[in-house]
């Protein structure tokens, strides 16, 4: 509490006042506080950002960076077959786990927030316990349930519902797409449950009054309310996804593979930073924009709902 | 209207079930042929055994890395629960220009695909010249917990009434006095959640760590490694189980912690509004 | 005994950006006066009392306690103590040490400090209640034990931010009377700040009703209701009939005035003053106002009719419609003699006394004296 007492301020007469003490005190304190951490934030996540769209319009000569400016490679990331081919399969591997985490956990949420009762933060807090487990360790567990001689193809043979392994469990789109809504399906009920709660549950009540049956009810009242829940997860699960390494890595084969497999690679081997720069920001950009249209669509559907 | 009130409370709850079972099934495969007396993650099972995690005790390259995973989460989980303490207090308490993009700034992870932070960090690192070691693994890993040790901790000033500071200031205690009587244990069950939140998401990262980590791997990294061979794959399920049975207690201790805090600040107050 | 005031307010100003939360305000209160600050949401009240408290420091102008001047002084030295509106117990300490927590720095030995701590918890009446925590306690246990905290201290001045906001009405009663028991027993100076003018009137030596930053009036409880100035004062106070009357002549401090019913008026002149010609607003209390039954007389009449009754277990309170009057009449009568029963449209007579009437400064004028500054 920095209490400074301002001798100078003028008097009500000559209009509009100095800028109070208090608030110069209260500023200088807050932005004192906060400037270690936003610092680090600026130069460890800022900085670097920056630096990587910097680098998206130079080129590299073997160890050499020529920094004049060029869209040679943007116009690599956008137009060649194979980089083109990988975005797409991204956004729409991101797409559809998206949409369908958000469907699948939207009745979760739902039910733990108008019928959990006292037992809310339980079955919420065990839903998101494995969450934080080890991403890696959960996308491995699919590998093994997946694979050619793995829990789901032994399984059924053992059961005889099937006599040989289905090879196209693994290895390929379908693969990564479950891996990964199993990954995020957690991550997609926080944002609709912070939502769903924060609907006056007297508004159903009115519906319900006023006519309406529990589904009709839910839809025109509830489903719209909690439309800004529904972009939130989608937003948060859209973004990450697209630029997931492990689980094509693991799951995805070749026909599987994922924009971030090329990002990588042009750190490593291929040893093209720029191209890599190039990537990431496309990357972002298009899903952000993508991102951006899922919400205002689902905007426009909640505002028709009538 | 009314027939189909039965027939949904019916339904729910039990996808609820088959939702859990989705999420649990997969992780809990680990812990099962981790004590599976075969090489391979295949039914039928072959036996009970123990040996997998017999063998990783002797395992000096296990070992080393889970011994780098551990300093690295600690130098994570003190330095981001640090930063967050401070942020989260100024946003919370103070009112300035910008408080809005700096909070926007140091949230912005949770928006961002990993691999872009990673490639970005990577950058930066070898631009400098600096070398790859577990020092970069902390600065990036804290970089990606720092979100969420915002979180738990802007939750914890949030809820704390800002009359407990004035009154103390009020009974006569000094600014640093206050902070330490009656900041501080208030808000200690949010830093301890915090701290124990930035370790558990420090110890499973993976992606942050692969990039920016030099000759020195944390124990995911090394997991990474272990991959490749087919036949140390019951060795990883072991280190894998244990991985999962640590970071559930832990996260088990955070959410109870979590509670107490709620429980006893709510209390605190009158609860008038 | 000195004549100084215990606290000296003096041409406090306080802005936040371009909004004026207080307005040139001045005041005095003397030692061991229990003094209200009274006035609606937003008034300033709590600005105010905060000023003392030093958790607000003024634009501009000075606050003196006991003679020394507080400018720069924060608030862990005032010799002021407050009482929270949440009343700001410790969560993780219990009562005891809740109410010890400012007598830790004054190192007095294990000793005195819990004899201390027993005395004030005595003195709210919480003795048996020492260990217990925040969570474990009633609202009106809670504000005990931030009264006990604070007058622990010995402080000179105790500021209290509408304590007895949070309870309910029975528990509020209740709680006032101690209040006042409580500052006779202890002798300093309390400052209270409140919206209820009931807790107000009942509670104050003195009372400061405030609006927009301003103070409005200053005066003891019944000067307040019985001689409000303005009529923003008088409507806050309680019910007022207002009526307009004329001023046929001005003799110094006394008007007569021309009313539409109630004859002609020998009152007080506001402070507005007047001259003859004018036009000013008059109010009489409800309760000044009184039914006349069956063949009772007085010395001043009216017929009117009652429109709306309203029950309120001891009272009813009456709109009643004269001929002439523009606003219908409240009145308040005791249920005692039937006043609940008067059915609607029943034509009435009520007395009125010539010398109960008060004259107002109208809004008007507030608002003119308001922009001049």
């Amino acid at each position: 509490m920095v209490l400074t007492v301002d001798q100078s301020a003028p008097s009500v007469d000559s209009g509009l006042p100095a800028r109070p003490s208090w608030r110069r005190g209260e500023e200088a304190a807050g932005l004192a506080l906060i400037s270690p951490t936003a610092l680090y934030a600026l130069f460890l996540l800022g900085v670097p950002i920056l630096t990587v769209v910097a680098y998206s319009f130079w080129t590299q000569n073997y160890l050499e960076i020529d920094r004049s400016f060029t869209f040679e490679n943007y116009r690599i990331a956008l137009t060649e077959p194979i980089y083109r081919d990988l975005l797409l399969r991204s956004l729409g591997i991101s797409l559809v786990v998206s949409f369908v985490t958000v469907v699948v956990s939207y009745p979760v949420a739902w039910f733990i927030s108008f019928h959990g009762g006292r037992h809310k933060n339980l079955l919420l807090f065990l839903i998101t316990v494995p969450c934080w487990t080890s991403y890696l360790l959960r996308v491995m567990s699919w590998k093994m349930i997946l694979g050619y001689q793995g829990v789901l193809n032994t399984g059924l043979m053992s059961l005889g519902v099937i006599t040989e392994p289905i090879a196209s469990f693994l290895y390929n789109s379908n693969a990564v797409a479950i891996t990964l809504v199993h990954s995020w399906a957690a991550f997609a009920i926080l944002p609709i449950y912070v939502s769903l709660e924060k609907i006056d549950r007297s508004l159903v009540e009115a519906a319900r009054d006023l006519g309406d049956g529990p589904a009709r009810s839910f839809l025109r009242v509830v489903l719209p309310l909690s439309m800004p829940g529904v972009v939130s997860a989608l937003l948060i699960v859209m973004i990450p996804t697209v630029g997931d390494y492990v689980t094509p890595r693991l799951v995805g084969g070749k026909d599987g593979v994922m924009i971030a497999t090329a990002i990588q690679a042009q750190f490593g081997k291929a040893a093209n930073w720029p191209l890599g720069a190039a990537l990431s920001v496309t990357t972002m950009a298009i899903v952000t924009v993508v991102a951006g249209a899922c919400a205002i669509l689902l905007k426009l559907v909640a505002r028709r709902i009538r | 209207m009314s027939l189909l009130k039965p027939s949904r409370w019916r339904v729910l709850p039990f996808y609820m079930v088959l939702y859990l079972g989705f999420l649990y099934l997969p992780i809990l495969l680990l812990p099962v042929f981790s004590f599976n007396n075969a090489a391979a993650t295949r039914f039928p099972l072959a036996g009970f055994t123990t040996k997998w995690y017999a063998s990783l005790w002797g395992n000096r390259e296990m070992l080393d890395a889970a011994f780098n995973s551990l300093v690295v989460g600690i130098c994570v989980a003190v330095l981001s629960t640090g930063l967050a303490i401070c942020a989260a207090r100024a946003v919370t308490r103070y009112r300035f220009r910008g408080r809005r993009a700096a909070n926007g700034l140091i949230m912005a992870p949770l928006f961002l695909p990993e691999i872009i932070v990673a490639v970005s960090l990577l950058m930066i690192v070898l631009q400098v010249g600096a070398e790859l070691s577990l020092l970069t693994v902390i600065l990036g890993q804290v970089v990606f917990c720092l979100p969420y040790s915002m979180a738990v901790l802007t939750a914890g000033f949030d809820g704390f009434d800002r009359s407990l500071e004035e009154a103390s200031l009020d009974l006569g205690e000094t600014a640093f006095g206050t902070f330490r009587r009656v900041t501080l244990p208030v808000v200690a069950p949010a830093i301890l959640s915090s701290l124990l939140v930035s370790f558990t998401i420090s110890l499973d990262e993976f992606l942050l760590a692969f990039f920016l980590s030099g000759t020195e791997p944390t124990l995911p990294v090394y997991i990474w490694g272990q991959l490749r061979f087919a036949a140390k794959l019951p060795g990883v399920l072991a280190l894998g189980s244990l991985m999962l049975a640590l970071s559930i207690c832990l996260l088990v201790a955070a959410e109870f912690l979590r509670r107490r805090t709620e429980r006893q600040l709510s209390t605190g107050a009158a609860s008038h509004v | 005994m000195s004549d100084m005031p215990m606290i000296a307010i003096s041409g406090v100003n306080k802005f936040y950006g371009i909004y004026k939360a207080l307005s040139e305000v001045s005041l005095d209160i003397a030692a061991g006066e229990f003094f209200s600050l009274l006035g609606p949401s937003g008034c300033g009240k709590t600005t105010l009392l905060r000023s003392i408290a030093g958790f607000e420091t003024p634009s501009s102008g000075d606050i003196r306690i006991d003679g020394q001047s507080m400018l720069g002084v924060a608030p862990n030295r005032r010799p002021t103590n407050m009482v929270f509106q949440s009343y700001a117990i410790f969560p993780h300490l219990n009562v005891e040490e809740n109410v010890s927590y400012g007598l830790k720095r004054l190192k007095l030995g294990t000793t005195e400090e819990r004899r201390r701590v027993g005395d004030a918890l005595d003195q709210v009446r919480l003795g048996h209640l020492g260990k217990r925590r925040g969570h474990e306690l009633s609202g009106g246990q809670r504000q005990r034990v931030a009264l006990a905290r604070a007058l622990v201290l010995r402080p000179k001045v105790l500021l209290l931010d509408e304590p007895l906001s949070a309870l309910d009405k029975k528990l509020r009663e209740e709680m006032q009377s101690e209040l006042r028991a409580l500052q006779k027993a202890v002798g300093i100076t309390f400052v209270l700040v409140t919206h209820d003018q009931y807790e107000a009137l009942a509670l104050s030596d003195r009372i400061a009703v405030m609006f927009g930053g301003r103070i409005a009036q200053v005066a003891t409880p019944k000067e307040l209701y019985q001689h409000p100035l303005t009529r923003l004062t008088a409507d806050f106070l309680g019910g007022m009939n207002f009526l307009s009357g004329k001023v046929v002549e001005s003799a110094g401090a006394i008007l007569s005035v021309e009313t539409d019913r109630f004859g002609r008026l020998g009152i007080a002149a506001a402070a507005s003053g007047g001259r003859p010609g004018d036009r000013i607003t008059l109010g009489i209390r409800p309760e000044r106002l009184r039914l006349l039954w069956d063949g009772e007389r007085a010395d001043h009449e009216l017929q009117g009719r009652v429109t709306n009754r309203a029950y309120f277990g001891e009272t009813t309170h009456l709109s009643v419609r004269v001929d002439g009057l523009e606003q219908p009449l409240s009145m308040i009568e005791t249920n005692t003699y039937g006043a609940d029963d008067l059915p609607i449209g029943e034509p009435i007579r009520l007395a009125y006394d010539p010398d109960a009437f008060v004259a107002l400064a109208d809004d008007e004028t507030e608002d003119r004296i308001r922009k001049l500054d």
